[in-house]
């Protein structure tokens, strides 16, 4: 398992390595830098600023500066934000855990509702509860994260004032209040996440179940005279899981797209609406380093796929 | 229910008399009349011709400017003068958003042709050429799988929208970007799609005999394997479309897609979320007019699939 582990781990370096050059690559062919501003400031001389160039290494070939970075990344210095004024690494740690958090409960939201409602469509197939069911995932992927956000402040917050439509993150209340306050601004952002990506996985989660329950192990477990629960949850879900903890992993991407809008959206502080500052104000040390963080992300969640995939099939051998 | 069984000839007596051997139909007609028993989709199909046939002809008929500002008509909910209301600076929506509707919908057809292209070409080369060349190109589009999609276009879009509006214009500069950033990021699942239907069908008597027979390489995989593999790619392009159409107005509503004189459906919403509780005709109208267009593109993709696919019995 261990040694499974580190060689899922080895495998994952070069594709870190690749995205950090591709990325890397095209912030450095884009026109303007985080000095071209400065160009236009006539209160600083051009040799001050020719000196801060070199002192940055601005005007050196790509690939040493791609090394030069990448030591650095290395050695834990993520840069220093032009903008804000802080150093990058502070700056992202104190967003992450919004972001995992908001996106950690959207995705358990979305697998209560994918997991069940699909694997009962898939155990009575084109029955009333199966149509009904994948022609509301169908209506749920076609609607864009960004329009159900709006319809859910336009409802919830401005029609019903329930709910608030910002997030913040310095809440004045303190214990119980505290939890309460969190609860009601956060369900919102994770609502729209997880209906989005549920919908989605609903639609997958019935036509892998529709995959396994038609093979003959599962005849037998029927004419064995287990009951219809024990065979659909023992003997159907868990081999129809194995599809789709890979698509899962695969869909990880578009959940961090889903997660800057819904950020953006209701003003939560985590990552995604730092990339859209940082983009804005043309902070290019954070834009990087917050697009390299979405990237380790993805990667940790395709090789935590990769992990519960073996466990979850024990025809993949830990070798 | 006899209507649910065509296969035998009683089902359409009207159409074919039992004794004639039945009619040999090309497979478009074939796939045309599977694809009518998928009710959904041809309603999906109906409605997007519909609005196709209004983004393209209406500005012809309701010739209100999508520029004329009225400030006496500001924030104007639906009336029968502006029947989808007006902006803050009092401009029509309805005008905006048949004007817009053009650029969304070329946005979603121009990725989705670009993606294609691409996608088809690296599944091709990947599929028939065996060993280093299709790992590597495997390697390559596992890469861009795992990239994170939603930030690098910000970034893309955002590096390269002032270069390409100096060099072509604003509305077309703008669009060349959206399409090329949202193209070159949709090739990934196509590739792996096709170089799938490769590797079934190049071991397939019938190409197999071609190759007996001498045929080339690229002749066995331009005449013999792509026509046989087009039936999952045009789902996979259907599906395209819809998928660029949600990219295009998440960048233009994160304010990093086209500018404000551009007003794509994703730019209305846009512009519109700080008026949503005076104002909420406004976000509403672009909204729904972006969720109708990829429902009925996924409705149509759904009956697609039931109709190419010749294992499904219909």
């Amino acid at each position: 398992m261990g040694q499974y582990l580190l060689r899922r781990l080895l495998i994952a370096v070069p594709s870190l390595l690749g995205i950090s050059i591709v990325l890397f690559t095209v912030l450095a062919l884009a026109p303007g830098d985080p000095f071209s501003e400065m160009a236009l400031n006539p209160n600083i001389p051009p040799e001050v600023q020719a000196a801060l160039r070199k002192h940055f290494g601005l005007d050196d070939p790509i690939w040493q500066r791609y090394f030069r970075w990448l030591v650095a990344m290395l050695h834990g210095d993520w840069g220093f934000s032009f903008i804000s004024r802080v150093d990058v690494d502070t700056l992202i740690l104190s967003r992450v855990p919004v972001t995992l958090a908001v996106i950690g409960a959207s995705q358990v939201l979305a697998l209560l509702i994918a997991l069940p409602v699909g694997i009962y469509s898939a155990a009575r197939p084109y029955s009333w509860f199966d149509r009904i069911a994948s022609t509301l995932a169908l209506i749920g992927f076609s609607l864009p994260t960004f329009f159900t956000g709006l319809l859910l402040i336009l409802l919830f917050s401005i029609k019903l004032d329930w709910l608030p439509f910002v997030y913040r993150a310095d809440l004045s209340a303190t214990g119980w209040a505290w939890w309460v306050e969190q609860f009601k601004q956060s369900i919102m952002p994770i609502t729209v996440l997880g209906l989005f990506q549920g919908a989605g996985w609903t639609r997958y989660v019935r036509s892998a179940t529709l995959d396994v329950i038609r093979l003959d192990y599962v005849t037998t477990a029927r004419s064995k005279g287990l009951r219809e629960r024990a065979v659909i949850l023992k003997h159907v879900a868990r081999n129809a899981m194995i599809p789709v903890v890979t698509l899962v992993a695969l869909t990880m991407p578009q959940v961090f797209g889903g997660a800057v809008v819904t950020e953006q959206i209701f003003r939560v502080p985590g990552i995604g609406s730092l990339l859209i500052d940082a983009i804005q104000r043309n902070d290019t040390p954070v834009v990087m380093a917050v697009t390299f963080v979405f990237a380790c992300l993805v990667i940790a969640f395709n090789l935590l796929a990769d992990l519960l995939y073996g466990w979850l099939d024990p025809r993949i051998s830990y070798r | 229910m006899a209507g649910s069984t065509p296969a035998s000839a009683t089902a359409e007596p009207l159409v074919q008399t039992p004794a004639r051997p039945r009619r040999s139909v090309s497979p478009w007609a074939e796939a045309w009349r599977r694809f009518k028993r998928h009710r959904l989709a041809v309603l999906g199909l109906v409605v997007l011709v519909l609005m196709i046939l209004l983004v393209a002809f209406g500005p012809f008929i309701w010739r209100v400017q999508i520029n004329d500002i009225d400030f006496s008509a500001r924030l104007n909910t639906p009336t029968t003068h502006h029947p989808f209301g007006t902006d803050d600076l009092g401009q029509d929506v309805f005008a905006r958003m048949l004007y817009g509707g053009r650029i969304s919908l070329a946005v979603g057809v121009s990725a989705m042709l670009m993606a294609m292209v691409v996608g088809v070409t690296i599944g091709a080369i990947a599929g028939i050429s065996r060993g280093a060349i299709d790992a590597a190109l495997m390697w390559v589009t596992d890469l861009f799988l795992s990239l994170p999609l939603l930030p690098l276009l910000l970034v893309l879009t955002y590096l390269f929208r002032d270069a390409l509006k100096n060099a072509f214009g604003p509305e077309i500069g703008v669009f060349m970007l959206v399409v090329v950033v949202i193209g070159a990021f949709g090739w990934m699942s196509v590739a792996r799609l096709v170089r799938a239907q490769f590797f079934s069908l190049r071991e397939k008597e019938f190409v197999e005999a071609a190759r007996a027979l001498g045929a080339s390489v690229p002749r066995q995989v331009t005449r013999h394997i792509l026509p046989n593999a087009l039936g999952p790619v045009i789902v996979a392009g259907t599906i395209n479309v819809a998928a660029a159409i949600i990219l295009e107005s998440t960048l233009s509503f994160l304010g990093l897609g086209f500018p404000p004189d551009i007003p794509t459906w994703g730019r209305i919403l846009f512009d519109s979320k700080e008026y949503l509780d005076i104002a909420p005709h406004w976000a509403l109208f672009p909204g729904t007019a972006i969720f109708l267009t990829v429902l009925c593109i996924n409705f149509v993709g759904d009956g697609l699939r039931d109709a190419l696919d010749p294992r499904k019995v219909l």
